[in-house]
């Protein structure tokens, strides 16, 4: 007997149709750029499928990717939570509180042994111990633990989690780490982003439930189908880029024209995300649309990587001046090091031969 | 870190170190050798030492009369990659951006179409060069391991730069960290082999200029 109802049953019951299914199943797949015939296998597979159980743990982290999920369009939170997954804790949007919730998340474990997915936003604090970020009285670095050993695979959401995030920013005082450094005996993906796009979540999710594997991945575990482009290739203004066309300042002729962003620090090139294709906000726009260089987010140690506003070939230099200054002393001494040393040599020859000359003469 | 942060940060940061710590090495050790004083007079109507200097450094830019087909080949050939490499490390405007790091001055650059032909030009310039040295018996003699090696650290940034613009083979980021590489390689190359001579040819031809013009002989 069943535990949870199908993913089929539970749109019927709430009065959705096959077709709408179909049209669902239609819209994630071509997000992840699967072949059409994967719709109808997405719908078939997803009808028969109990809702996949997530459970969401949130550690070093700012909520800004919970902030994301939550204004998903396309399929709305709602949809996710109602049709596709089964949230059974996300601190931020559960109900329960307290020992309730902690409650619910140990029976969830209990019930979905070796099925559930387990989602991360946030990093992992690792310094004293795990002590630096707790929750119900144990560290992030324990429950993820716990938890991960049960999961059937772990999704690092947001750059923190993927990559350690801004809290391990230079110089990292809480020992932050990725999801992906503790969790070595399970499959991670990343979905990187600050925040990352909400059906980048969603399409993933529902790959996962739907095929019961995980989607390609790059070298970074990121989904082909979401990271394989970068915002540059896929960039409305990069016909600009081409051309040579720069905006100067942020508020000139260029910026007004919509021109590129290069100079002004735009990571656009090195930054591998579908920001400029799925866009935000149910595609309305991407920071580039926006007028803001991309900051390359969903990059790892992307704090970390000269200014923002530096643009992306000039060198990150530590001090110009300095290194140029010690540089030039440094040459210089020993420039004069060997010119001493010559006039030493031609001394010593000089003298060497007015002695033979003398001792000729003597 | 990956490759790109190193070699946009370290890795550039010790080339550039490097770069200007040899050149300042070579040109102080250079002018103040111990040399003899000019004793000679100073021939009547003689041009001023800096005229004749800048004399002398335009007469030699000159295609010289009465070569043959292949070495006037090998001049103009010389020429198009010298302009060509001029024209993409001060033109093309991601370069302009790293000059105005590094000194903070900027100017126009041209768009990256003129760019990416200047560079095909180089390319092919280059490797017209490498053709013509290993095939002449002569030039090949001549040539030692400082030839061949300054001509690899000069090809391979023009290369990788091209790869890069042109999003081939590799990853973007790949491809522009090995260009940045690369261009270091050279930077710490180039103060101690021939590449050398993009500093001393002005030296070396000013100062033939001043001492022939003293004596009063045009060259």
């Amino acid at each position: 007997m069943r535990d949870r109802e199908t993913i089929g049953e539970g749109l019927a019951r709430r009065g959705l149709s096959r077709r709408a299914l179909l049209r669902y199943s239609a819209w994630l797949a071509s997000l992840m750029a699967l072949p059409p015939t994967a719709s109808r296998v997405m719908a078939e597979t997803l009808a028969d499928k109990p809702r996949q159980p997530v459970i969401w743990l949130s550690f070093q982290e700012c909520t800004g990717c919970t902030e994301s999920l939550t204004r998903s369009f396309s399929p709305t939170l709602e949809d996710l939570i109602f049709d596709l997954i089964s949230l059974d804790y996300h601190e931020t949007l559960m109900a329960a509180s307290g020992a309730p919730a902690e409650a619910a998340m140990e029976a969830s474990r209990e019930a979905n042994k070796g099925k559930y997915v387990l989602v991360v936003d946030g990093s992992v604090a690792t310094g004293l111990e795990g002590a630096y970020s707790t929750n119900a009285g144990k560290t992030n670095l324990a429950t993820l633990a716990e938890l991960a050993a049960d999961a059937a695979a772990v999704l690092g959401v947001g750059t923190c989690a993927a990559f350690g995030g801004l809290p391990m920013a230079d110089p990292n005082p809480t020992g932050a780490k990725s999801v992906g450094d503790i969790v070595k005996d399970k499959p991670v993906v990343n979905i990187p982003g600050c925040p990352p796009i909400p059906e980048a979540i969603a399409g993933t999710i529902a790959y996962f439930v739907t095929f019961g594997r995980l989607p390609d991945l790059d070298h970074l575990n990121r989904p082909m189908a979401f990271f394989g482009d970068s915002i540059h290739d896929r960039c409305y203004r990069r016909t600009f880029y081409d051309q040579g066309k720069f905006a100067k300042s942020f508020d000139d002729e260029g910026a007004r024209k919509g021109w590129c962003l290069y100079e002004l620090g735009c990571k656009g090139p090195v930054t591998w995300n579908a920001c400029a294709t799925l866009k935000w906000n149910a595609a309305t726009s991407f920071p580039i649309q926006s007028g803001h260089g991309c900051l390359g987010c969903s990059e790892p140690g992307f704090w970390d990587r000269g200014g923002f506003y530096q643009p992306l070939s000039a060198a990150v230099m530590g001090n110009p001046a300095l290194i140029g200054g010690a540089a030039v002393a440094a040459g210089a001494a020993f420039g004069a090091a060997s010119a001493v040393q010559a006039r030493k040599k031609r001394a010593a020859a000089q003298a060497a031969a007015k002695q033979a000359e003398e001792g000729r003469q003597g | 870190m990956t490759l790109l942060d190193f070699a946009r940060g370290p890795a550039m940061n010790v080339a550039i170190a490097i770069c200007v710590a040899g050149i300042v090495w070579r040109l102080v050790a250079l002018l103040f050798l111990p040399r003899a004083r000019d004793r000679s007079t100073r021939r009547p109507g003689a041009p001023w030492r800096v005229t004749a200097a800048a004399t002398s450094i335009l007469s030699h830019m000159k295609v010289a009369k009465g070569l043959g087909p292949v070495p006037r080949f090998a001049v103009w050939n010389a020429y198009a990659y010298h302009i060509g490499l001029f024209v993409i490390v001060f033109f093309f405007t991601q370069h302009i951006l790293v000059w105005e790091g590094l000194v903070g001055l900027s100017w126009p650059g041209l768009p990256t179409g003129v760019i990416t032909v200047a560079s095909v030009i180089t390319l092919a310039a280059l490797v017209a060069a490498l053709v013509r040295r290993v095939s002449s018996p002569i030039l090949r003699l001549l040539s030692g391991f400082d030839d061949y090696f300054s001509w690899l650290l000069t090809t391979l940034p023009v290369l990788t730069g091209l790869l890069a613009q042109s999003h081939l083979f590799l990853r973007y980021d790949t491809m522009l960290a090995l260009h940045i590489l690369s261009v270091a390689a050279m930077l710490i190359w180039f103060p101690f082999g021939k590449l050398f001579h993009g500093v001393l040819v002005w030296v070396t031809r000013g100062r033939t200029g001043a001492f022939y013009g003293r004596r009063g002989v045009a060259i």
